[in-house]
């Protein structure tokens, strides 16, 4: 399965962890963690479902290229991290 | 009368009691983070904060014992769009508004009849209504999908807001809300059925048969109502003070307002409509003091004449600059609190002859709420 960790500041505000996720997709992996932690996602997602303006999701070390339906593929050793852009504070 | 009165900032809440030795900090509440609306409900006692992360999106937190603990609420959530619901498009930029929250605007309590009920205005323009003290919240669409909505735009924001929510003390049925920029909407029936109401307003800049006086356009910075004389009502334009008499339905320009007719507070006494105090500042664009004399402005007579106060507030220069939402009237109308964009904070005990400075030190004020 993939993997999913989240910046500091994220752990702060909503107390999730890193952990496993289950999902073809970026999205499918994120709702897979929403499904434990529903509050997560309106710190991620804004209201129509994409990635919010200063969020940033890499992926194998690189930002997603869909941040509005997050449908990029994730491998089974996909590696995912989400954090705050360094604009937005 | 409570002495207590909370201040939302740039960098965090912070609630401010009178003691002994005068008005001093008591608590402190999301440090580091933009607090832009409060509501202290004194039907219930509880305080409600809207905190708005910059990476993060807006949330809303209640507090059940003045600010000393908070539970997080689900902040209010735009539905997803309907595939037949119109594109609403920014006038300027033609581009979509989108069915999403960018910001929490305003935050009214419904009538003592409501209890449970909440208001809440937002950026890009939706109403929202709470009956259950805002443990959720429901997307008022019959204001929503007005198809004048295509004609308000952004008013220092990418898109336009709702600021202000006027509920009626007589009718918790009958509100007035003032759009940023798009003019004031009212309602009759509790948000089934709305109508324009910013008739009369009108920017000094642009021809009046060109748009210039197009109610659903107009820029209504701030809106007040008066509590015992619920008809009346004060608007801080982005161009004039403007009045009406009749339920929001009209208005008239206050002419001739010296050192400027431009800013953003505006307050009106509880007990009488003609009484009303703003804070004026160089026009459109500047927003700074005018000569660098920052002062409040007070009427008596419905508008006919100012007296410009100034004992207690700085010497000149002063660049301070109060914001929509960052001045505050006790519901007796004696005691008025005002924070300014560099961070300083004033009480007046007077109805503004003289004003005490609490602190010069907080992160730029956004809402200050008495209660």
């Amino acid at each position: 399965m993939a993997s999913i960790s989240f910046a500091p500041s994220l752990q702060r505000h909503v107390g999730v962890e890193s952990c496993e996720a289950a999902g073809a997709t970026v999205r499918d992996a994120l709702e897979a963690v929403f499904a434990q932690n529903a509050r997560l996602r309106s710190y991620l997602l804004d209201d129509t479902g994409a990635v919010r303006k200063h969020v940033v999701i890499f992926l194998d070390g690189e930002s997603i290229r869909d941040r509005e339906a997050l449908s990029d593929p994730v491998s089974a050793d996909g590696e995912i991290f989400v954090m705050q852009a360094l604009s937005g504070g | 009368m409570s002495d207590r009165f909370f201040v939302g900032t740039r960098k965090g809440l912070f609630s401010f009691e009178r003691r002994s030795g005068g008005w001093k900090q008591a608590g402190v509440s999301f440090l580091g983070i933009q607090v832009p609306m409060l509501l202290p409900d004194s039907r219930d006692g509880r305080l409600h904060a809207a905190v708005e992360h910059g990476h993060f999106g807006i949330k809303v937190h209640r507090s059940g014992d003045g600010g000393g603990s908070w539970d997080e609420l689900d902040a209010p959530v735009y539905p997803e769009k309907p595939e037949d619901a119109p594109e609403v498009l920014d006038p300027g930029r033609q581009v979509p508004v989108p069915w999403s929250l960018e910001k929490v605007w305003s935050l009214e309590p419904g009538g003592p009849d409501q209890p449970g009920r909440l208001w809440c205005g937002t950026i890009p323009g939706g109403l929202f209504r709470s009956d259950d003290g805002g443990d959720s919240w429901e997307l008022v669409r019959r204001l929503w999908d007005r198809p004048e909505r295509g004609k308000w735009a952004g008013g220092g924001y990418d898109y336009p807001g709702i600021h202000s929510i006027c509920v009626d003390p007589r009718d918790s049925n009958c509100v007035a809300v003032g759009v940023s920029c798009g003019g004031v909407w009212r309602t009759e029936d509790g948000g089934e059925t709305w109508e324009q109401g910013a008739h009369g307003m009108a920017y000094d800049f642009m021809p009046a048969d060109q748009g210039g006086a197009d109610p659903d356009a107009q820029d209504p910075h701030r809106m007040v109502q008066c509590r015992s004389a619920p008809d009346h009502f004060w608007v801080q334009h982005h161009c004039a003070i403007y009045r009406s008499s009749d339920g929001a339905r009209s208005w008239r320009e206050i002419e001739n307002v010296q050192p400027s007719g431009f800013g953003f507070a505006v307050a009106v006494h509880p007990e009488d409509p003609d009484t009303a105090w703003v804070v004026p500042a160089k026009k459109d664009e500047f927003r700074y003091p005018v000569d660098g004399r920052f002062l409040v402005n007070r009427t008596r007579d419905g508008g006919k004449t100012w007296e410009a106060l100034t004992v207690g507030l700085p010497d000149p220069p002063a660049y301070d600059l109060v914001f929509r939402h960052a001045l505050d009237l006790s519901p007796d109308g004696t005691r008025l609190v005002m924070g300014s964009t560099t961070g300083s904070l004033w009480v007046s005990e007077n109805q503004g002859d003289s004003w005490e400075l609490v602190t010069t030190h907080l992160p730029p004020v956004y809402c200050i709420r008495i209660g």
